[in-house]
This record gives structure tokens, C-alpha cells and sequence, in this order.
């Protein structure tokens, strides 16, 4: 690790070393430039690419199935680039403001002056909330993934995967291959819902092939799959014991001490909110996203996003969205650039948009939550505010504004300031007021974005008081 | 009932760590939450009814999984890597 670039121009920043900003990187590196990579994870990969701590004997194959070759890839690549680029790990970017930046790097904050801001901050998991989601042993399917690919731990000896998206199928079996025990895979979605996939076949058959047939493979293992599940609790006094479902007006009920649990992802939008990038509601991801042009390019001169954390898109889309967006940046330099790169970039993640509108029909939003979310449930997991709370509260103040709820009612303004809640607080607050998600406003984000110790908030503005 | 259970890295090399002053091991490569998710069925109790937590996403962003040391250090288990001789705290209602 070297210290900040100390010439003319400072460096251009990028947020996150995922698929979408090693690509970036790389771009940037390509034509001269010497980018300060942060990224908050040991090593680079992103979630999706994630790599462990340490060795344990599991092949990179073990690991990433069939994506292993687009993961080697991207390590090897990034690996390369040693001594041509600042690469901070395990670095957190906690403010944005005046063109510098406040990262916290080993229990210290610098501030970083940069010229060209590229983020590609990614995505986790979308979750709704339900009764006894808050029980030792729910993981997100993010998280039951890492446990498995990163610590090579299971989450349970008998787990039930719940939700929909193709990462439900994709971590449920991924666990079968690991030899965990899987005891059933939830869809919150219809089966027929399926048949969407149809659409995706002539746009990417080999993704599409590849889901049937873990699909295959899991019910071929003994597995049980259900479609259309509702009304899903989790029991358990002090962790899961259990979880019960209604599927086609008929109770069901199964013992589980695991559940991996998601509903698609949600972008991570935190620091080009910080950034001053406008935002604008996208109703395939149900939330509201960072303005950018088909290159990248937010409202801001000077500011890129890529990736996961502008747009849900996946990991393969990132990748080519990080190097778009690195384009962008050469060309309002005045540097040379690859313009038919650009535009076979731009044309891939076109397909790549079509084929996410089949997939979002495939594994829908489940849209009665917000109607059917019990009064007792724990909404907000930080603040621990039941759904009743909320609805008492946007009732009583007349609130139809999101951030208004979170003043009245403290909803998304614990620790995690609305990552886990703040999709759900949007959709109790849309169907409470009778208006459209779209218009209920977003959450605001604050510095620092994520928590970090008083001691370093007080050292950085020492540092810009000294200046 | 440990909550996590152990599929590779079984016999690498272990790590001592007090777990509310019981001596434990974890193997080399655990983070924070891997070590006390094998050996114990959570992390904390929640600020305000005292609920028991053992974490969510796994990624840094959920901020369930905020522990203590005995020294009063805070930090989030998903994101931390196992250091020997931390002496870890999971009894006190406030991680806070």
C-alpha cells in the first residue's frame, strides 16, 4: 500500500473492488491512469467473487461452479495490476463532500482528494420482513452463501432456503454440493411464473440451461421444491426450530434449524447519494437508483456508477459496466479512448437489461407483503419496530413521506441506516397511503454510512481543520 | 447448539479465543462470527427487548452482528478475522 498520489491531479477514486470496479480499474490503468482503489473486503472479488481468508483445500471450481473461470479471471487480472494502482482493502468510504473523500483504513480516517469518483459499491440482499426473522439461524441468502463459500460453514444441519430470485436456487444448491443438508427450497412466487424463462432462453440459453438444471439436480437429490408459498413464519423460542407456510389454501410446516433468506438484492446507493447524484425511481428494482447515462455517467461531472449499486443487473453485467464507465471517464478527460469498445459494452448490457426484465418476471416481487404483514411482526431489526408501530405512526401524523416516517417512527434510522428495512418501510408506507412506491421518496443517506468509532469522525475534521 | 456448522478448515491450525470466559478455539481463516457461531447459538441480545441475534447478511451491511470485548472494544464479528487471546462477550444485553 502506498500513500496518496502526490501529483498535479489527484487520482481518480474508485469505490469497490466487485467485478465492476476491477474492470475499471483495469480500464483506467490500461490508458496511463493510477487509480486508488477502496474497498471494504480483505481481498478483492466483490460478494459474488468473494475469496476466502485462507486456504481449505476446495478448488476454485468447489467454490464458484461454473463461474470459476469468470472468477480467476478477475483475481488474475486484478492481481496484475499491482504497482500500477493505490489498492486499498479493507478500507471503508464513509463520507463524500467538496470532492474528497473520508475513508477509514486501519483505525484511522484520510481524507482523499480525487479527480474522477467511479462507484461500484454492489448490492445485498432484498429482504421483507416476517415473523421470527430475526431468529439466531435466518441468514440472508447473501450470507448463508458467504458462510459457505467463504468460511466453509453451513447454516444449519437441516436448512431451508425461502424467498425467490435465482440466487434461492443457486445458493440451495450450492449447499447440496457441499454436502450440507437441504431440506427444502421455498419460492415466494408461482410456478407458473416460471415459464417466464422461456422468454430468457434465446437471449442467454447457457443461464437459463444452467437454472433448469440445478433446478433438476435439487428435486433429483430428493429435495423438496414448493411454489406460491405465503403466510411464511419462522418458529424457534431462542433459534429456528421451524418454519410453516400456506401454499394453495393448505398448512404446511417443516423442521429447519437454518433458513437462508432473500427476495432478489437492492443496490447499495449510500455514497453517490453522498456524491449528489440524482436519483430517479426504476420499477424493476422497486427502488429508487442513481441517475446515469447508457455509459455510466450520474448527474454529477465527475461521477460514475457501475455495477450492481446502480441498478440490479448481476455480476457479468458489472463487469462490462465498470469498464464503460472507466470509458466515460477517459473521454471527459480528453484521453483516448475505445470507442467501438464502448459501444459493443453498451450493446452487451442492453441484452443484459432485457434478460433481467425476464428474470424479475420469473421470480416476481411477492406484491401483497405489504397488505399482509402481521401488526406484531418486527419490522425494523436495529430499532426493533413492529410493523403495527409503523402503520400507528404513518397513521397518526398523516405521514406519506418516507424520510417523515423515519422521523416519526425511527424506522431505517438504526445502525444500518435502512439497508435491511428500507425497502419494506417503502412498501408498508405506499400501501398505508394508498400511493405508488414511487412516490413516497427515499431514504436519505447520512455520513458516516456506515458506523464507524466517535474517535475517527473527531481525527478527520482535525485533519481539515489543520489544513 | 452451535449454529454454524464446520463443512472444511476442521483441522487447520487453532486460534484460542474466550467465548464469556470460556476458553475456545477457532481455526485459522475464521472471521469473529465463525468462531463464536461454532461454538454457541448467538452473538448478542438486541438493545431494546433483549433478544437474541446471531447476525444476518454476512457482508457488513446489516450491522446485527456487533459484538464486545471484554475491554470494551466494539466491533462487527462478520467482517473481523479471529485474532488469539481475544476474550469475547455475548451476555451483556447492550452491544451498544
Amino acid at each position: 500500500m502506498t500513500g496518496v498520489s502526490t501529483s498535479e491531479r489527484p487520482q481518480p477514486l474508485i469505490v469497490g473492488a466487485g467485478p465492476a470496479g476491477i474492470r475499471a480499474a483495469q480500464a483506467l490503468v490500461k490508458a496511463g491512469l493510477r487509480p486508488l482503489v477502496v474497498d471494504e473486503a480483505p481481498s478483492c472479488g466483490g460478494q459474488i467473487y468473494r475469496q476466502r481468508l485462507v486456504s481449505d483445500g476446495r478448488s476454485t471450481r468447489d467454490l464458484y461452479g461454473s463461474e470459476a473461470p469468470k472468477a480467476e479471471a478477475l483475481h488474475r487480472d486484478f492481481a496484475a495490476l499491482d504497482g500500477k494502482l493505490d489498492y486499498w482493502p479493507q478500507a471503508l468510504l464513509w463520507n463524500l463532500r467538496d470532492g474528497r473523500a473520508d475513508i477509514m483504513i486501519e483505525g484511522t480516517s484520510r481524507q482523499v482528494a480525487y479527480d474522477g469518483l467511479l462507484l461500484a459499491t454492489g448490492a445485498t440482499d432484498r429482504t421483507l420482513p416476517l415473523p421470527g426473522w430475526t431468529l439466531p439461524g435466518v441468514f440472508t441468502l447473501g450470507g448463508a452463501q458467504i458462510a459457505l463459500k467463504s468460511q466453509g460453514c453451513a447454516i444449519g444441519s437441516k436448512v431451508v432456503f425461502l424467498g425467490s430470485g435465482p440466487l434461492l436456487y443457486l445458493v440451495a444448491w450450492q449447499y447440496m454440493k457441499a454436502g450440507a443438508r437441504v431440506a427444502a427450497v421455498l419460492d415466494t412466487a408461482p410456478f407458473a411464473a416460471k415459464f417466464n424463462l422461456l422468454r430468457g432462453l434465446p437471449l442467454f440459453p447457457g443461464i437459463v440451461l444452467r437454472g433448469m438444471r440445478m433446478t433438476a439436480e435439487l428435486k433429483l437429490a430428493g429435495i423438496a421444491l414448493h411454489y406460491g408459498v405465503g403466510d411464511v413464519r419462522i418458529e424457534g423460542a431462542s433459534t429456528v426450530a421451524a418454519i410453516a407456510w400456506r401454499q394453495d389454501g393448505m398448512e404446511h410446516r417443516l423442521a429447519c434449524d437454518g433458513i437462508g433468506y432473500g427476495l432478489a438484492l437492492r443496490s447499495e446507493t449510500q455514497a453517490a447519494d453522498l456524491a449528489g447524484c440524482r436519483f430517479a425511481f426504476n420499477t424493476r428494482d422497486r427502488a429508487a437508483l442513481p441517475e446515469r447515462d447508457a455509459a455510466g455517467r450520474t448527474s454529477v461531472p465527475g461521477v460514475y456508477i457501475a455495477g450492481d449499486g446502480a441498478g440490479i443487473a448481476g455480476a457479468d453485467a458489472a463487469e462490462r459496466a465498470g469498464e464503460r464507465a472507466a470509458l466515460a471517464l477517459l473521454q471527459d478527460r480528453g484521453l483516448p479512448h475505445d470507442a467501438a469498445r464502448a459501444a459493443t459494452l453498451e450493446a452487451e448490457l442492453a441484452s443484459i437489461g432485457r434478460f433481467r426484465d425476464v428474470l424479475e418476471a420469473a421470480f416476481p416481487f411477492p406484491a401483497h407483503w405489504a397488505r399482509d404483514i402481521a401488526d406484531a411482526t418486527t419490522l425494523c431489526r436495529c430499532e426493533e419496530i413492529t410493523a403495527g408501530e409503523i402503520r400507528a405512526a404513518i397513521g397518526r401524523f398523516g405521514v406519506h413521506e418516507l424520510n417523515r416516517l423515519k422521523a416519526v417512527s425511527r424506522v431505517g434510522m438504526g445502525r444500518c441506516q435502512g439497508r435491511v428495512c428500507g425497502a419494506a418501510a417503502a412498501e408498508l408506507l405506499a400501501h398505508e397511503t394508498g400511493r405508488g412506491i414511487e412516490a413516497i421518496g427515499r431514504l436519505r443517506s447520512q455520513a458516516p454510512v456506515k458506523p464507524v468509532p466517535l474517535t475517527l469522525a473527531l481525527s478527520a475534521q482535525q485533519q481539515e481543520a489543520a489544513e | 447448539m452451535p449454529l454454524l456448522h464446520r463443512l472444511v478448515r476442521a483441522d487447520h491450525p487453532a486460534i484460542p479465543f474466550t467465548l464469556d470466559g470460556v476458553a475456545c478455539e477457532g481455526r485459522t481463516g475464521d472471521t469473529v462470527l465463525t468462531a463464536i457461531l461454532t461454538h454457541a447459538d448467538r452473538l448478542r441480545l438486541s438493545e431494546f427487548s433483549a433478544s437474541p441475534r446471531a447476525g444476518f447478511c454476512q457482508m457488513g451491511a446489516c450491522q446485527d452482528c456487533w459484538i464486545v470485548l471484554e475491554s470494551g472494544e466494539r466491533l462487527r464479528a462478520c467482517s473481523t478475522s479471529l485474532t488469539a487471546g481475544m476474550s469475547i462477550v455475548t451476555r451483556r444485553a447492550r452491544a451498544a
